[in-house]
């Protein structure tokens, strides 16, 4: 039967892609409720305090809590607020994170739809949360929102600049838009595209912090002297929203950076075949997270937190013999990679957050405008002279195309 | 009443406080904007006015001593010393040099907890939220300390008129002597973490500036005037208890701006532990209580004493009438009178440096009103 319900599955495309969502989106949802409580766990240690530790063991269902109450809260609508738009703004953002992940390819074997114009979809879709923000802030009909929504606004539009500048230089060498030819290019080459565009780089990923409002450039929020910004008036799930569609840019631009940048689902020195051992690392991971729950669990007085955690340890080492085998071996090495990728990034960003003081809102377009988008055209130009002149040879040079 | 016509309406007012985040307390400013530029500004004070100056005409000496632990609440210990040396000096007592040092160190150990406090929360407010968390947790060690001796954290009334209550608790030398040996690297964390920080540097360089002579001009004490360039220090100045007997330097800025007063105060906070350790060892046995009756009845007179507090001159005016009650007790806050700059100091910066302005500034609102 199992196989019957397989095969009607793989013979109907739009079905599979369905559940490709349900799974992208239930998974996503999911890191973006955790991502938060990460951030908090790991901007505490950096801090010297514990975080979040009262509600489940080491304060593991924080992040449901959270969300239930956010859920239970009266939804206020400002009695002056433009009701429509006020109602369709924090929609409008969050939909706007969540449809990019669309053309993410999280594995060479799983993605949602590989589009050949995937850089630019991603690039469109991506500002339409733009609009989430101004309307949110004009739509609340008070001083500090609007104030809030125009400085994000105005942040958010300069930094794409720089970033999809930064973006076309990898578009150049890699000869096309679609996300999974981007990495299966950067397989042939035998390298990242990290080592051939380092500024390209290193200008997306300032852009991509200025980008999700995140701290050196969380002017939309700096509360010491705008209060909440753009998202004042929100209250309740409309607030919670707001809130995902934050994290979940962070992601978004984290999976974009490895994608474009750190070769995707591919490991590290995919090509060599001496370090091939490295394909073990799930499972050997698992079972090192495996011994660090144990060791946490047993530092707990609670009898219950002790049961917790030693099931959680079980749970790792038995899921850690499972994809030992070699099919699930293989199959699960992708998302291993990508996954580990992007967590470093977002990792990076807390790491951001606890050691940057804020840019002052002149400074902040200043680096902008007079640093990031110039070097970004620089980089741009060089990477297209080399490129030519690399391809000169080649009779589908620019100059001749340009003729033609 | 004229038209008004909102053509000419360059200036723009807004309210800033008395409940904001970043005004260290309930400081309302008004700002006169153009743009996000100030023209001007007026500070409005007086919402934790609470008469400490007229209860000093109802109290006895002693009784009114607890009093001054409220105005600078995170620096009681200086409170207290500036107020105790003042009615000395109008009885004419001379205090046992166990208690002078004694009350060094601990003036010393509260000078480092109230620029602590300044360091974090300044940095919080121009976003840096973790330099916060280091220093309050350094801080805690300090006022550990504190209760052991004298059984509070926070309004300590560590000292009494002539001397000290309770002499040193067994093992305090060493902790302090423990404490100085942690906290010398501590502040390097936060150098490192702050001082080469371009954003940092960009935020503070150049903000707030008050020059040489604006500074004497203002009346403005501490390190907002040694970050001006003006090597001012009451310690070395006119000496009180034992400081003529210790080394130390006195830390000054070049350009007078929010940047040079942060190296000020951090320098400070080295010195400070200097004078910690050369007062410990110093610190012998013998009598820790001048020769004070039971009754302090000052001679008619009247007496102006200061004192270097953290946050800059704190000076007790205090007139005898021969009775039991002082007739008038004036207090010379620090922190008022540096408010005074503040005006000049934010005129032409954004809206954004006039939190770093007021952090710079390092108010404490319980003094600024009394």
């Amino acid at each position: 039967m199992l196989e019957n319900a397989f095969n009607v599955v793989m013979a109907h495309p739009l079905l599979l892609a369905v559940i490709k969502i349900l799974i992208v989106f239930a998974v996503l949802s999911g890191i973006v409720a955790y991502l938060v409580y990460m951030e908090r766990k790991v901007l505490a240690f950096m801090q010297a305090r514990l975080g979040p530790m009262r509600v489940g063991p080491w304060g593991l269902l924080q992040p449901i809590a959270d969300g239930l109450k956010l859920l239970l809260k009266e939804d206020i609508i400002p009695a002056g607020a433009d009701k429509f738009v006020f109602l369709l703004a924090p929609a409008i953002s969050v939909l706007a994170a969540f449809t990019v992940f669309a053309v993410i390819p999280f594995a060479g074997n799983f993605y949602i739809s590989d589009i050949n114009i995937g850089l630019l979809f991603i690039l469109g879709v991506s500002s339409l949360g733009i609009y989430g923000i101004i309307l949110g802030g004009w739509s609340s009909n008070s001083h500090y929102p609007l104030l809030g929504a125009l400085r994000s606004s105005a942040q958010l539009v300069s930094y794409e600049v720089a970033a999809g500048m930064a973006l076309v230089g990898v578009l150049l060498i890699s000869n096309s838009l679609s996300m999974v030819e981007i990495v299966n290019r950067q397989q042939q080459m035998g390298v990242w595209n990290v080592f051939l565009q380092p500024l390209a780089f290193v200008i997306y990923v300032i852009a991509a912090v200025a980008e999700t409002n995140r701290n050196p450039f969380d002017l939309p929020e700096a509360e010491s002297e705008l209060t909440a910004g753009f998202h004042t008036e929100y209250s309740g799930f409309r607030f919670a929203l707001y809130f995902m569609a934050e994290y979940t840019n962070m992601v978004l631009v984290s999976c974009i950076a490895v994608t474009l940048f750190l070769g995707g689902w591919l490991r590290p020195f995919s090509s060599v075949h001496a370090l091939d051992f490295l394909r073990w690392a799930p499972p050997v991971s698992l079972v090192g997270a495996a011994v660090f729950i144990l060791w946490l669990g047993l530092q707990s007085r609670v009898p219950l937190e002790r049961y917790f955690f030693v099931a959680l340890a079980l749970g790792c080492v038995a899921v850690g013999v499972i994809i030992s085998y070699p099919l699930i071996l293989n199959a699960v090495q992708g998302i291993f990679w990508f996954g580990v990728k992007v967590l470093a990034f977002l990792y990076a960003f807390i790491w951001y957050r606890a050691t940057f003081p804020r840019y002052r809102y002149d400074q902040l377009m200043n680096v902008g405008w007079r640093w990031m988008i110039p070097l970004a055209l620089a980089n741009l130009i060089v990477t297209a002279v080399v490129r030519y002149l690399l391809s000169a040879h080649t009779p589908a040079s620019p100059v001749a195309w340009l003729l033609r | 009443m004229a038209e008004t016509t909102y053509l000419d309406a360059n200036e723009l007012v807004i309210n800033m406080g008395p409940q904001h985040p970043a005004t260290h307390g309930v400081l309302r400013v008004k700002l006169n904007l153009d743009g996000e530029r100030v023209m001007g500004s007026e500070c409005v004070i007086g919402y934790l006015h609470r008469g400490v100056e007229k209860i000093a005409e109802n109290r006895t000496y002693a009784q009114f001593a607890p009093y001054t632990d409220r105005m600078d609440y995170v620096a009681a210990v200086t409170n207290g010393m500036g107020y105790v040396e003042a009615v000395e000096k109008l009885l004419g007592v001379e205090i046992p040099s166990r208690a002078q040092y004694t009350r060094m160190i601990l003036a010393e150990l509260q000078r480092i907890a109230s620029h602590l406090l300044w360091l974090g929360t300044h940095a919080l407010d121009l976003g840096a939220m973790t330099p916060v968390f280091y220093t309050f947790r350094e801080r805690e060690e300090i006022l550990k300390i504190l209760e052991k001796y004298c059984g509070a954290r926070l309004t300590t009334h560590a000292f009494r008129i002539g001397g000290l209550q309770y002499d040193l608790y067994d093992g305090f030398e060493r902790e302090v002597v423990a404490f100085c040996d942690y906290f010398m690297p501590k502040i390097d964390e936060y150098e490192q973490l702050l001082t080469t920080n371009r954003i940092w540097v960009n935020r503070t360089r150049k903000i707030g500036v008050l020059s040489g002579e604006d500074a004497i001009a203002m009346g403005v004490t501490g390190p907002v005037l040694r970050g001006s360039g003006v090597k001012w220090d009451i310690r070395k100045a006119q000496p009180y208890e034992a400081y003529d007997q210790v080394e130390f330097d006195i830390p000054i800025g070049e350009h007078g701006d929010t940047y040079d007063r942060y190296l000020v105060r951090v320098q400070e906070m080295r010195q400070a532990v200097r004078i910690i350790r050369q007062c410990v060892e110093r610190l012998a046995p013998g009598p820790i209580f001048g020769k004070v009756g039971k009754v302090i009845k000052p001679p008619v007179g009247e007496v102006y004493h200061s004192i270097e507090a953290p946050k800059g001159e704190l000076g007790y005016f205090v007139v005898s009438d021969g009775s039991t009650n002082p007739y008038r007790v004036r207090v010379r806050p620090p922190s008022l009178i540096n408010l005074q700059a503040f005006d000049m100091m934010a005129r032409g910066h954004l809206v954004a440096d006039i939190v770093a302005i007021i952090g710079t500034l390092d108010i404490v609102l319980g003094e600024v009103d009394r």
